[in-house]
């Protein structure tokens, strides 16, 4: 029989006779009854992605569904958040890619081909996952803090092992990039319809490198172009592509955060100025 | 009779450090059960701390490599003090070692043309050190670590049991080696977790125990290097040679005192860094000894091309053989020239741009910075000779490990000789390999001889073994942390770096004084997991050891290597020939006495330029190597040696 | 410099324990391994504590630190306040042994279920050649000290002992994928990963990588490239497909 300190010495300031339950409080484990005992503020970090996620969240719901506002077409400015408009109901000249589509019915995203994939792509992120499995799912919400769940199995059971998807929806995201990007170049155009920049122009130009930046530092990607070598001596272009993409790679959240960003004020910015509550900057024509 | 749990097994290993584990590979794959027995964790024995490298002449830098010329290095290293036949076996067995160690998923740095990289290292004449950045002992001990695993696995896929042949004892310490009709029997040990006894009964058991730099205050080693192998050899009649012989390193950290003595790697020189002390002066260019002038430079311009172009410059003084650069500093300190904090500068920032250093020296990066607060690419560091590795140890014989008791052996830092009086840097985990293994092949050989004619363990002899183990558990006054620091601070400051008649004998009669405060140690509390017990154990072990070195270091009046008396400064070509054995008499006391060292092969010293033999051995050594033919030039035969 | 800290430090075993005060001198450039040897010299000479190097190179001195899981000897005293209250308790994944020591066993286990490096069986010793690009990847886990601190962090085993059978945690899924990327070895390891060492688990919130003293890029560079390789294996039609192609067409 092990050792019991049955009464506390003076000086102890907490007898645990703790139940054994789940988690740190398993039996062997050092019977300790606070569940963690991290002092640091460790709660803001999750709460501040749960909120920021939930904001944005809301506000492409709002934006996508108001079918209004999306496109300029003095300047060619069209918001990604309806790229690409295939449909009869869209503002005319916002038609990229022609009309394959008739009416639209309301309420339905004028983009709902592309949506759903790119709302895929960052739901099966890998930086994603650990940002709402930590901040909505709290699984665990923060490091060495208990998580909410009784059971858990991690990715390995339906529907969490659809995560395993996640490179096609990178293949589909670098189609909607390249649809993002043939989106910028119409939006080189004056009111004349000649050659013409703007700040819409730019902001839509940083917002689409910025996506590039976002796609191609993947982790699907990473392992495609070169990741799943095991001798890149043997592959010296693909080590080089392997080494740029994991430069993009290391900065992963960095721009998972700043393109959530950029994509709302690319698309607050033309919402304003197709409203017209501001005009565009110009800088040439 | 005692309570205690017992195991049988062919061979018991006592040590999970490079030799250990390589010993262990062996006598296992000789078909040996095998028990691997460590005080610590698996996996965290001292060698995982070793930075640098690891020698051998695999000649994948330099195609002029090759073992004669490792075999060289090695010998003038240890001031041609070495047991030979060892140093032979080391230089011709290290790059086999090295390689095996990939084919058990080893991943050293490689060159271009993808093999083992090596580099330049003190001591050595081309660059030969095998390495992993700057963590190649844990790159080592993860490889044999990792390749225990795959031999249990193989085990377990043909008896469903994965220690079927080969066990590991963590965190389990021996305190005596039994005998039966003097040969070895078995071995008693405790569990450090809950302090149970455990027998174990073997004809073969090998010393894989590592050094004895806790008995010093300041050093770059861990808890475990509390001579425990030293003294079981001891006491189960075996000899320690040339225990005087011990390494300081130049630079270990000096500040803050919590860190005083960790490592500062070699390859910080080696990449550049210089010494300077507190008036700004690269003073290694003061204290080049005439032995050395040759090859190193006179000028800082020289030494500065070096690192460029070192076929056609002199190599810096700061690259000295290390108790060359450990004296000075010492010299430099005791001048008044020291750093704030008694050591002098190590400067790698005004030599290499930040980005260099970050890359090359990473954990000497993240060692400052987490542990003292300096940026090493903004600063310079201060450092200090530290204690680090012990050249004496168990006297064995060369090829098969093998000492004077019939089935006892002893492999890596515990065992003596191969280094002589100075050990190379590299020169270890080579080592321990090349011995580790011939261990694990002499006690199978051993084993296979005795047949079935085991020796069997006598009660009382275990009986006896748990009496002194328990013996701390009595109520008696002394604390076993302030009697070590006593022994610490005392070695240190009078068997240390720098000795003189006078101390080590003040610090002989301080020894006979803690011995006889040691009897009363006491301690609190129970067997389950007790530091102040285990340190009341490793006592009586430092205690003995120190003995060996103090008497030792009195004995040897010339300065040679690691050994360094003020009142006898130079190499004495008599004292050459001299191993210095350390043993017990029937009564446990501790005996000293002189023994010749083994000759060198005459094709052995062929490899060497006369001229420089004759600043090593005695004339008439001289004459006779003459005698025996083809030396190959005329040189003066001063022989002596100012350092 | 010196001044006088306010410890609470776990006592106990695994019957039961307190979280005992201690006020303990604290000098210039300490660690908290410093302090727990101060307690032990001076005031609690049977304390537990497992610790080697005193230098962030063996990973013996795993424990968590005001709830966070460190190494005790490279935790400066100085990222603390004077008057801040610090708590040393075990390792609480593990079970435990007595004070700050626990049974890391687990980790050990693991280490053995995972299927030793496989070369080439006719490559002889000295003929071995990789290209420092291709073994860089499995260095930088090689580095591991196996503190086991990623172990202890995982919410997978820490905050369910069940899993403890299916799931190798962080430390042996990086060896999984050390010699996944092994330029030598001959075993595919995908399998393993998925059936037998629960790599699906993992749902890379990277508390491991966070924790790692040594800085190992655990969740980036290990676990998620293990993943995609993987889902190369069973989840990708497509590679399926191009493998099924370039088979029939060479
Ligand atoms: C900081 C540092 C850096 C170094 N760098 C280098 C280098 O770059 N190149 C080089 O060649 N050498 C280097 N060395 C030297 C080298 O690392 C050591 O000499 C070598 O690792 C010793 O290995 P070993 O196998 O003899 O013993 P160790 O690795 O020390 O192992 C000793 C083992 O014995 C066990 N043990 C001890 N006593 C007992 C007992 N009573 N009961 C049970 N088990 C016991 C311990 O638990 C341990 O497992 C360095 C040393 C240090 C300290
Ligand atoms: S990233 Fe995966 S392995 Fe690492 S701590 Fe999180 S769940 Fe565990
Ligand atoms: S990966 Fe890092 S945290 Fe995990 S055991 Fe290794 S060193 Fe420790
Ligand atoms: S997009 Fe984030 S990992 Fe693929
Ligand atoms: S004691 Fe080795 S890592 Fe802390």
């Amino acid at each position: 029989m092990p050792r019991t300190r049955a009464s506390a010495p003076p000086g102890a300031t907490e007898v645990s006779n703790v139940p054994f339950s789940g988690g740190v409080h398993a039996p062997g484990r050092a019977r300790i009854a606070a569940r963690t005992l991290r002092e640091d503020r460790w709660w803001l970090q999750p709460f501040v992605t749960f909120v920021c996620f939930s904001a944005w969240l809301l506000y492409g719901l709002v934006r996508a569904s108001l079918q209004r506002d999306y496109f300029v077409a003095d300047y060619g400015y069209l918001t990604p958040f309806y790229s690409p408009c295939l449909s009869t109901s869209c503002v005319p000249g916002s038609t990229h890619f022609g009309t394959p589509f008739g009416e639209w019915p309301a309420l339905i995203p004028f983009a709902a081909l592309t949506l759903p994939f790119l709302l895929l792509f960052r739901l099966t992120c890998y930086y994603y996952r650990k940002a709402y499995y930590r901040s909505f799912w709290n699984s665990p919400p923060a490091c060495a803090v208990p998580e909410a769940h009784r059971e858990y199995s991690g990715e390995t059971r339906f529907p969490l092992i659809m995560q395993n998807l996640h490179r096609y929806f990178f293949y589909a995201a670098v189609v909607i990039s390249l649809i993002n990007t043939y989106d910028v170049l119409h939006a080189f155009r004056g009111r004349d319809g000649g050659f013409g920049l703007g700040l819409g122009t730019l902001i839509l130009l940083a917002n689409v490198v910025l996506l590039w930046c976002y796609t191609l530092g993947c982790h699907s990607c990473r392992n495609i172009v070169g990741g799943r070598l095991n001798h890149f001596s043997k592959h010296p272009l693909r080590y080089k592509a392997w080494g740029l993409v994991g430069k993009l790679n290391a900065r992963h959240m960095l721009f998972a955060w700043v393109t959530l960003g950029s994509l709302v004020v690319t698309d607050a910015y033309i919402a304003l100025v197709s409203a017209g509550t501001i005009g565009d900057f110009r800088i040439i024509n | 009779m005692t309570d205690l749990e017992r195991h049988d097994y062919d061979v018991i290993v006592i040590g999970a450090g490079g030799a250990g584990l390589r010993a262990a590979i062996e006598a296992r794959e000789q078909g040996l059960r095998t028990a691997i027995i460590c005080k610590s964790l698996f996996g965290k024995a001292h060698t995982v701390m070793a930075e640098g490298g690891i020698a051998a002449s695999m000649g994948n830098a330099n195609e002029k490599d090759n073992w004669q010329t490792h075999f060289r290095d090695t010998m003038r290293g240890g001031k041609f003090l070495n047991n030979p036949r060892m140093a032979e076996l080391h230089a011709k067995e290290a790059p086999m070692r090295v390689w095996e160690l990939e084919t058990y998923g080893a991943l050293f740095d490689r060159t271009p043309d993808g093999r083992i990289s090596q580099r330049n290292f003190g001591g050595h004449e081309y660059p030969r050190l095998a390495h992993v950045g700057d963590r190649t002992g844990l790159e080592l001990i993860r490889t044999l670590q990792q390749k225990i695993v795959s031999l249990q696995q193989e085990d377990h896929r043909e008896t469903g049991d994965y220690e079927s042949r080969l066990r590991v004892f963590a965190e389990l310490t021996v305190t005596d080696i039994l005998k039966a009709d003097g040969a070895v029997a078995g071995a008693f040990g405790y569990w450090r977790e809950s302090g149970r006894f455990v027998l174990f009964s073997a004809p073969a058991v090998i010393l894989a125990t590592g050094g004895i730099g806790k008995s010093f205050k300041v050093t770059s080693n861990s808890w475990e290097y509390t001579g425990d192998g030293h003294a079981l050899a001891l006491r189960a009649g075996a000899s320690l040679v040339n225990m005087e012989f011990i390494q300081f390193h130049p630079t270990g950290m000096v500040w803050p005192p919590s860190v005083k003595g960790i490592l500062v790697t070699e390859s910080v020189r080696g990449d550049g860094g210089v010494l300077r002390n507190s008036e700004g002066k690269r003073f290694m260019f003061d204290y080049v000894p005439d032995v050395f002038r040759g090859q190193y430079a006179d000028t800082e311009e020289e030494a500065d091309r070096w690192y460029k172009d070192p076929e056609n410059n002199k190599r810096p003084p700061e690259l000295l053989p290390r108790d060359e650069v450990a004296r000075a500093i010492n010299n430099e300190v005791k001048e008044g020239r020291s750093s704030p904090h008694g050591g002098v500068f190590l400067d790698v920032s005004t030599r290499l741009p930040a980005e260099e250093i970050r890359r090359r020296l990473p954990s000497m990066h993240h060692q400052f910075k987490e542990l003292a607060d300096v940026d090493i690419t903004a600063e310079p560091m201060e450092v200090g000779p530290t204690c680090h590795y012990v050249m004496g140890g168990v006297e064995v014989d060369a090829d098969t490990a093998a000492t004077s008791v019939p089935g006892l052996y002893a492999a890596g830092e515990v065992a003596g000789g191969m280094h002589g009086s100075n050990r190379l840097g590299g020169n270890s985990l080579s080592d321990l390999l090349v011995f580790g293994r011939r261990a694990g092949v002499g006690a199978s050989e051993y084993i296979a001889a005795l047949g079935d004619s085991r020796p069997a363990i006598q009660d009382a002899d275990v009986d006896r073994a748990a009496e002194v183990a328990l013996a701390p558990f009595r109520d008696a006054s002394e604390n076993p942390y302030s009697l070590h620091q006593e022994l610490q601070q005392k070695m240190n400051d009078l068997v240390g770096i720098i000795r003189r008649e006078g101390e080590v004998r003040e610090a002989l009669d301080m020894l006979d004084d803690l011995d006889e405060r040691a009897k009363s140690v006491g301690v609190e509390g129970h067997r389950q997991f007790n530091p102040g017990w285990h340190l009341a154990l490793d006592l009586r072990n430092m205690l003995a050891v120190c003995r060996c070195v103090a008497l030792a270091a009195l004995e040897r009046t010339e300065s040679r290597g690691g050994h360094t008396r003020e009142d006898f400064p130079g190499m004495d070509p008599e004292w050459r020939g001299v191993n210095l054995i350390c043993t017990l008499d029937g009564s446990d006391a501790v005996q000293l006495r002189r023994q010749p060292v083994p000759e060198i092969r005459q094709d052995l010293l062929e490899l060497f330029e006369r001229t420089e033999l004759s600043k090593y051995l005695t004339a008439p050594e001289l004459a006779r190597l003459d005698a025996g033919g083809s030396s190959t030039q005329q040189g003066s035969a001063d022989g002596s040696d100012r350092s | 410099m010196s001044y006088d800290a306010r410890f609470k430090v776990w006592r106990g075993d695994a019957a039961g324990g307190v979280l005992q005060d201690y006020t303990v001198e604290v000098n210039e450039g300490e660690v908290v391994l410093d302090i727990i040897h101060r307690l032990q010299a001076t005031q609690a000479p049977d304390l537990a504590v497992r610790w080697n190097c005193k230098a962030g190179k063996c990973g013996s001195c795993s424990a968590e630190i005001n709830g966070k899981p460190r190494l005790l000897c490279m935790t400066r005293m100085s990222t603390f306040t004077e008057e801040q209250v610090i708590t040393v308790t075990p390792l609480r994944t593990f079970p435990v042994m007595r004070d700050l020591v626990t049974d890391v066993s687990f980790n050990y286990q693991k280490a053995r279920e995972v299927q030793a490096f496989s070369p080439p069986a006719d490559l002889q010793p000295g003929d071995y050649r990789m290209q420092q690009v291709d073994v860089e990847r499995s260095q930088e886990f090689r580095k591991c000290i196996e503190c086991f601190l990623c172990q202890d962090v995982c919410h997978v085993v820490r905050d369910h002992e069940d899993n403890k059978t299916s799931f190798a945690g962080p430390r042996f899924l990086m060896r999984v994928a050390e010699l996944d990327m092994h330029p030598l070895d001959t075993a595919d390891r995908r399998q393993a990963a998925k059936e037998e060492h629960g790599l699906g688990y993992c749902n890379i919130t990277k508390c491991c990588t966070e924790v790692c003293p040594e800085h190992i890029k655990i969740t980036d560079n290990a676990l998620i490239p293990l993943k995609e390789r993987v889902v190369d294996r069973h989840y990708d039609p497509v590679v399926w497909l191009g493998n099924k192609i370039r088979r029939r067409s060479s």
